[in-house]
C-alpha cells in the first residue's frame, strides 16, 4: 500500500536559517502521526511544505501519489488543512464560510449542503451558525477551522495545533473526533502537549532545529526515557533509607531517587541501568526485608523527559544521587 | 477555471461589511461634485457628459487603490492567505476572482450614475453612442488602476503602505505622457524609450475614448495593461508566501 503522505528529504531555508533540514517520513491511511517539537523547531514549516503553502528548497512532498510541486491543485484536493491559529474570514458566518470552502473544493448542490449540516453537527457549530466569525469564542473558531478541514472528507488531514487554546473538555472532544476520523484517513497533528501524543497518536516524530530526532510509537519513545522500567515504591514506615541502601546494592540499578509524598509518606524511585526490567528483583527485596509498602508501580517512561533530552541535549535530574 | 467561489466570497465580503455601501455612496457623491461644481456641468450649457467623465481619472486615483489595498494585505493580516493558498484552486483563479469582484464594485458604482445619463437626455439630445463608449472607457481605466493596486497589495501586509504606493504609481501612469513624469526619465533613459513611455499614459488613451473616437488601440492598451499587472500580481503572491 502506498503511503498517503510522503515527505521526501524536505529542505526549507529562510535566508541563512534552515528551518527544515532533510526531513523524510511517511504516513499511511488509518495512522495518526504526532508532530512534536519545541516552538520554532520547524513543525509548522514542515506542515506548510506538505500542504503546498510553501515550496521546498529541496526534496518534495507527495500526497496520495501526487507530487505537490508537479500538480499542486490535484495534490491539494486530497488534503484537509487546519493552519496554525485557525485563520478565518472575520466577517463571514460559519454557514457562509463552509459554503465557500466546499465550493472552492468543487462541492455543490445538495451534496454540499448535506455535508455542511453533517459537519456542523459533528463539531457542534449549529448554535452559532449565523453569527459572524469575529464574534465567536476561540473554541468555536477552532471548531470551524476543523469543520472546514474535514468538510470534503479528505484522505489526508493535517492539523496544526488543533487543541491549542481550548479548555480541557473541548480538547477531549477534538481528540475524540480525530480518533473517529482516523479510520479512513492519514492524519498529522502537531502539538506541544505531550499527553496528547499518548492520547491520540499511533506514532510520533520529534523534530528539533529542523531535523527529525526521534520517530516511533509513543511506547517506543517512552522507552528512550531513563525512567523506562523504573520502579516507584511508596511507603510510610520510616525505613526508606534502609530500603534505599538495599536497593542501591543491586547491580542492575543505576540510580535511586527519594522524595517526600506529603503526609509522612516517602517515594522511592528505582532507576535501572539501560531500561532493564527490575520489577522482580525489587519485589524480592521488599518481601525479604519485610517492608510495608503503600504503592508499587513500574514506570513506562516519561515522554516529557525524552522530549527534553532530545530537544535540548540536557537530561532532567530530580536527583538525590545513588547512596 | 474555478473563479466563481473566490469571486462570490469577495462580493459577499464587500456587502456584509460597510465597504460596499461606503464605497458606492462616496463614489456617487464625488462623481456628482466633480461634474457639477468643479467641472461646471450646467454653465457649460452642453448636453453631454464630458465634464462628468473628465474627472474619472482623478476619482479613481484614490478610490481604486482604496478598494485594491485590502485585496491581499488583509488576507495576510488575518492569516487566511494560508487557507486560500492551500485550497485546490490555481493562483490565476484566485487573482482573477479577487480582481473581478473589486472591478464589479466599480462597475456597480458606475452603473448607478445612470441618473446623469437620464438628465442629459431630458435636457437635450446628446450623442448616446459617445456616452456608452465613455462608460466603457471609464470602466476599463478603472480596471487598470485596480490591477496596479492589487499587485501592490500583494507585496505588503500593511494596508496604508499598499494604499500610498498604489496611489503614487497610479498617478505616475495617469500622467505618463506629460512632462512632469517624462522629465524624470529623460536624463537616464534613451530618448526613444521616453517617447514610447510617453504614449503609455492613462490620460491620453482615456481622453481619446471619451471624445468619441473608437480606436481599438485604446481598448487594447487598457486590456493589455490590466493583464500584465494581474500577471505581475500573481507572481508577487506566489513569491511572497511567508
Amino acid at each position: 500500500m502506498t503511503p498517503e503522505i510522503q515527505a521526501r528529504n524536505l529542505i526549507k531555508t529562510f535566508g541563512r536559517i534552515t528551518a527544515v533540514d532533510d526531513v523524510s517520513f511517511m504516513v499511511h491511511s488509518g495512522e495518526i502521526l504526532g508532530f512534536l517539537g519545541p516552538n520554532g523547531a520547524g513543525k509548522t514549516t514542515t506542515m506548510r511544505l506538505l500542504t503546498g503553502y510553501l515550496r521546498p528548497d529541496g526534496g518534495q512532498a507527495v500526497v496520495c501519489g501526487t507530487g505537490m510541486s508537479s500538480d499542486p491543485v490535484k495534490a491539494k484536493s486530497f488534503l484537509g488543512y487546519l493552519p496554525e491559529g485557525a485563520p478565518l474570514y472575520p466577517e463571514m458566518t460559519p454557514a457562509a464560510f463552509l459554503k465557500f470552502a466546499g465550493a472552492a473544493r468543487g462541492m455543490k448542490g445538495s451534496r454540499l449542503s448535506d455535508r455542511i449540516e453533517e459537519v456542523g453537527d459533528l463539531v457542534h457549530l449549529t448554535q452559532v451558525w449565523h453569527q459572524p466569525v469575529e464574534t465567536l469564542s476561540k473554541g468555536f473558531k477552532r471548531r470551524l477551522g476543523l469543520a472546514q478541514a474535514i468538510l470534503h472528507d479528505p484522505q489526508v488531514l493535517i492539523l496544526d495545533e488543533p487543541t491549542d487554546g481550548l479548555d480541557p473538555n473541548q480538547k477531549a472532544e477534538v481528540r475524540d473526533l480525530v480518533r473517529r476520523l482516523s479510520r479512513s484517513k492519514a492524519i498529522i497533528i502537531s502539538t506541544h502537549i505531550l499527553e496528547e501524543v499518548d492520547a491520540v497518536c499511533d506514532r510520533a516524530i520529534i523534530i528539533n532545529e529542523g531535523r527529525i530526532v526521534a520517530d516511533g510509537t509513543p511506547a517506543e519513545l517512552e522507552a528512550l526515557s531513563e525512567y523506562h522500567n523504573a520502579v516507584s515504591i511508596t511507603l510510610s514506615s520510616g525505613r526508606e533509607n534502609d530500603l534505599a541502601d538495599l536497593l542501591g546494592k543491586l547491580p542492575s540499578v543505576r540510580n535511586i531517587e527519594l522524595s517526600d509524598e506529603g503526609n509522612g509518606g516517602k517515594q522511592i524511585l528505582v532507576i535501572p541501568e539501560d531500561g532493564r526490567a527490575i520489577l522482580h528483583e525489587v519485589a524480592r527485596i521488599l518481601g525479604g526485608g519485610g517492608f510495608e509498602v503503600d504503592g508499587f508501580r513500574q514506570e513506562r517512561g516519561r515522554l516529557d523527559e525524552v522530549f527534553r533530552k532530545l530537544t535540548t541535549g540536557i537530561q532532567s535530574h530530580r536527583q538525590e544521587g545513588k547512596p | 477555471m474555478n473563479i466563481a467561489p473566490i469571486y462570490r466570497r469577495e462580493m459577499k465580503s464587500y456587502f456584509s461589511t460597510p465597504i460596499a455601501y461606503v464605497f458606492i455612496v462616496i463614489f456617487l457623491l464625488l462623481a456628482g461634485v466633480f461634474a457639477f461644481y468643479v467641472g461646471g456641468f450646467f454653465p457649460r450649457g452642453q448636453a453631454d457628459l464630458e465634464t462628468f467623465f473628465a474627472w474619472h481619472p482623478w476619482l479613481y486615483l484614490f478610490l481604486a487603490p482604496a478598494l485594491g489595498m485590502r485585496l491581499w494585505a488583509e488576507e495576510r493580516k488575518t492569516g487566511t492567505f494560508e487557507l486560500l493558498l492551500t485550497l485546490p484552486v490555481s493562483m490565476g483563479d484566485v487573482v482573477m476572482g479577487k480582481f473581478m469582484a473589486a472591478w464589479t464594485m466599480i462597475g456597480i458604482s458606475l452603473a448607478l450614475t445612470f441618473p446623469m445619463w437620464v438628465t442629459v437626455n431630458i435636457l437635450g439630445d446628446p450623442d448616446n453612442g459617445v456616452i456608452l463608449l465613455s462608460y466603457i472607457g471609464s470602466f476599463l481605466m478603472a480596471g487598470a488602476y485596480l490591477a496596479v493596486s492589487a499587485c501592490i497589495s500583494a507585496a505588503t501586509r500593511n494596508q496604508v503602505i499598499a494604499f500610498v504606493i498604489a496611489v503614487s504609481l497610479c498617478f505616475a501612469f495617469l500622467l505618463l505622457g506629460f512632462p512632469l513624469i517624462l522629465d524624470f526619465f529623460r536624463p537616464w533613459m534613451p530618448e526613444s524609450v521616453v517617447a514610447v513611455l510617453g504614449t503609455l499614459g492613462f490620460l491620453q488613451h482615456f481622453q481619446s475614448i471619451i471624445r468619441g473616437v473608437l480606436d481599438l488601440r485604446d481598448v487594447l492598451y487598457f486590456t493589455t495593461f490590466i493583464a500584465l499587472w494581474l500577471y505581475a500580481g500573481a507572481w508577487v503572491v506566489d513569491h511572497r508566501r511567508s
